[in-house]
């Protein structure tokens, strides 16, 4: 049961995600949404490599004959979170564009393109 | 973030400075042996830079780093690490060349428990500093572009 | 020869990306027009290269190609033999993929030697383009569906970036840009999370090896329908097609046709997915329907759409989700009937080549028209259709590539979409003669789009505004010339290219034995 809880983090992170584009109007807030959504999928991809007792797995620290964690979700996570600074960063610059140009925030407000 | 922050603040963002440079560059080197690698170190180093910004204001970092210079080095962090990835094409693409070779990053690792050596890890070793640098680099970027923009911003609300 | 073959793979998508991290450098020192012919010349060897990969295919099968050793797979000490590196594994129906993204991507590398001549920052739209263009050679050739996530996301920020690029002006390129970063983002971050149920249960990132392995079961099911929805948002397919009018219409314009390119490397993934690692084991006939509904909708929706509006691009971006909803019904109509084999020989695989040459055709047609637009935006700064008319006194080979443009998405005869809309046609009316009718319905509607167009931008007097338009730049014109030939020329010999690039790649999908084997053969 306690091995499951990561899940249930998992599921809890995705479903804030989601509300939080559905029903926010910020930009910002909309942006904080995708990255609760991306950790919620990091948090996932690393709970499945994941062994009861077993060490990091860092070839000269790990003794001989214990087991490690497998290392290439971990290693998917790392590429994951790489990509995830660059599209956090770009969406927060967009942002900045559009308040320059616009003065708000607030997706309705903010609405030129239509039909 | 215009004005300087007070005299204390400034004084420990110069001791603290230097410090956190070391580890990020200790990160960037040590990227084969322990966890971390180019992109970890290079954030610590960007993470010294908006330190700067914080106590010191933009345009006091922007004399200090320059953009330019930085944009710069992002493209040559990046050229390195795909020449790398070419001078594997011998046997293909990425192909780790230098590992067991005797010559630079060459020497072989041993099995087991040890300090590690840093002299290990074939092409891993430079494509992880040619990585660090773009990052540091490219991470500088984004914090000094956002300060500026930000600033702007604020001047455009007054 | 042979030693540029084997690494062909590899040095498609290794030199626009050397390219891209050197354009920044030789910016500094050189801002003219030097860039743009530097970029032309390197995706004009990508596509060589790609060309000759395609002969190679072609006549010898599958391509593979393992980065960073010699052997795809390890095997353990216990005998157990597993794919551990990333691969590029490229058959029939990648390597079609990939000539349509080299065509585009050169030529809108050429178109934009004079179209972005009086922009700054050039140095970053190029850097730009040719990151897009290697995402989009990775997403089409890669084996491993880990590598995949990483191209589409690659794909995705650049095209952000592009479709803002000119958001110094106004406020909307910034908006459309953060529209489809938005949808793409969730679309990539839904990818991983298939990845990673995926891996859970097989234990493997390679396609080939999950596509052998496949169970169908409850989790395998969740990855299909989260895969098989995200990927047609991506492909801009309705009821997802939100971001498809604003990104196409806010990108320069031979942004917009790589844009159209990127949009259909999303549309081969779906393929990929329900054809290659799925295949029979998922319910064809369920799956095909969703699929065809989804062809259906986008069909008459999108033209319905496209008809009410004013703005040039737009209309055309409209035009591009309609015509993806011929591509999703053509191969839709191929999936239902993939258990059956008798079906699947009379009219199945007919079916899926009209829709796979459809592919082909409308990035051709709808690339040479969204380059028109942009000449008609070079030369009058406006998208607003009622603010043109007269154009084509000044504008006179503008007027003909539009009009061969217009003919072929318009499905009239001598031009390239009518052969293989002839083909749906008649495959689909075996299938069920209601969704053929649909098709030619949308068909004459689309027509109908296309003369009020023309009617407007072109026909009329010569307006005092446009009095001294002139024609546009040559490489804008060399770029278009050479998009009108390659249509006239399939619109004239449909059979050659059905025959040699479309059957390889419709079977490429449909043996599902071929894609694994090619691996776990060569392990």
């Amino acid at each position: 049961m306690i091995g499951n809880f990561p899940f249930v983090a998992v599921v809890i992170l995705l479903g804030l995600g989601i509300y939080t584009l559905i029903f926010k109007k910020n930009l910002i807030k909309i942006a904080i949404g995708i990255t609760l959504i991306e950790n919620g999928t990091n948090l996932f991809l690393i709970t499945l490599g994941y062994r009861k007792g077993a060490v990091a797995p860092i070839y000269t620290q790990a003794p001989e004959g214990v087991p490690m964690v497998l290392p290439t979700p971990q290693a998917l996570t790392l590429t994951s979170i790489v990509i995830g600074v660059a599209t956090t960063a770009l969406i927060l610059s967009i942002a900045m564009i559009i308040y320059k140009k616009y003065g708000t925030l607030n997706s309705d407000e903010v609405r030129r393109l239509r039909g | 973030m215009k004005e300087e922050m007070s005299r204390i603040v400034r004084t420990m963002t110069t001791l603290i400075y230097v410090f956190i440079m070391v580890y990020g560059f200790y990160v960037i080197a040590h990227g084969h042996l322990t966890p971390g690698g180019g992109f970890q170190g290079g954030s610590v180093v960007a993470s010294a830079f908006a330190l700067l910004v914080v106590t010191y204001g933009n345009q006091k970092t922007q004399d200090f780093l320059q953009k330019d210079l930085l944009s710069l080095l992002e493209s040559t962090g990046l050229v390195i690490f795909i020449c790398f990835a070419f001078f594997g094409l011998g046997a293909t693409f990425f192909y780790n060349f230098l590992s067991n070779s005797g010559s630079l990053f060459g020497s072989s690792a041993t099995i087991g428990v040890n300090p590690g050596n840093l002299n290990t890890g074939g092409t891993v070793t430079a494509m992880n500093i040619a990585v660090g640098i773009e990052v540091l680099a490219a991470l500088g970027v984004i914090v000094l572009t956002m300060s500026q923009a930000s600033e702007t911003i604020e001047k455009k609300e007054k | 020869m042979s030693g540029i073959l084997t690494h062909a793979p590899a040095l498609v998508i290794a030199l626009p990306l050397l390219a891209a991290f050197l354009v920044p450098i030789i910016g500094r020192f050189n801002r003219s027009k030097g860039l743009g012919w530097f970029v032309s010349i390197i995706l004009g060897l990508s596509l060589l290269m790609t060309l000759l990969m395609a002969n190679h295919i072609l006549s010898n099968g599958p391509l593979i190609y393992v980065f960073g050793g010699s052997e795809p797979g390890l095997t353990l000490p216990s005998g157990y033999t597993v794919p551990i590196r990333i691969i590029f594994q490229i058959d029939g129906m990648g390597i079609f993929m990939g000539i349509i993204t080299a065509v585009v991507s050169f030529l809108g590398a050429v178109y934009s030697i004079s179209f972005m001549e009086q922009h700054s920052g050039l140095e970053k739209y190029y850097t730009l383009l040719l990151l897009l263009t290697t995402a989009m050679y990775g997403m089409e050739f890669t084996g491993d569906i880990f590598n995949f996530f990483v191209f589409l996301e690659i794909a995705s920020i650049a095209s952000v970036a592009l479709i803002a690029f000119r958001s110094n002006l106004s406020g909307e390129p910034a908006e459309a840009g953060f529209k489809y970063m938005v949808v793409s983002s969730i679309a990539a971050l839904m990818v991983l999370f298939a990845v990673g149920l995926f891996y859970g249960q097989y234990d493997v990132l390679n396609m080939a090896t999950i596509a052998s392995v496949m169970q169908f079961t409850q989790l395998d099911k969740i990855a299909l329908i989260l895969l098989v929805t995200v990927l047609a948002m991506k492909a801009g397919s309705v009821p997802m097609h939100m971001w498809t009018p604003d990104a196409y219409s806010e990108a320069p314009a031979p942004i917009t046709m790589i844009l159209v390119a990127a949009s259909q490397a999303s549309l081969y993934a779906l393929f990929r997915v329900t054809f290659s690692l799925y295949n029979i084991t998922l319910n064809t006939v369920v799956i095909g329907w969703i699929i065809i509904i989804l062809g259906v909708l986008s069909m008459f929706i999108g033209v319905t759409m496209a008809i009410i509006q004013k703005d040039i691009k737009r209309l055309m971006a409209y035009h591009a989700i309609s015509q993806t909803g011929y591509m999703l019904l053509g191969v839709g109509v191929g999936l239902a009937v993939l258990a059956n084999p008798v079906a699947l020989e009379s009219f199945g695989i007919k079916a899926m080549e009209g829709g796979i040459f459809h592919i082909m055709n409308h990035a051709m047609y709808k690339g040479l028209l969204f380059l028109t637009a942009g000449a008609l935006f070079y030369r009058t700064g406006t998208r607003d259709l009622n603010k043109m008319g007269g154009l084509a006194h000044n504008m006179s080979y503008t007027t003909v590539f539009f009009i061969i443009g217009a003919a072929a998405i318009a499905g009239i005869p001598p031009f390239n979409g009518f052969a293989s809309k002839l083909i749906i046609y008649e495959s689909v009316y075996q299938f069920n003669p209601l969704l053929s009718i649909i098709a030619m319905l949308v068909s004459i509607l689309t027509l109908a789009s296309f003369v009020k167009v023309f009617h407007s931008a072109f026909l009329g007097p010569k307006l005092e505004q446009y009095q001294k338009v002139e024609e546009v730049p040559k490489s804008m014109v060399v770029a278009m010339a050479t998009l009108a030939c390659i249509i006239v020329f399939f619109g004239l010999f449909p059979d050659v290219i059905v025959d040699n690039l479309v059957h390889p790649a419709v079977m490429a999908l449909i043996n599902q034995v071929n894609y694994t084997s090619a691996i776990l053969g060569g392990m």
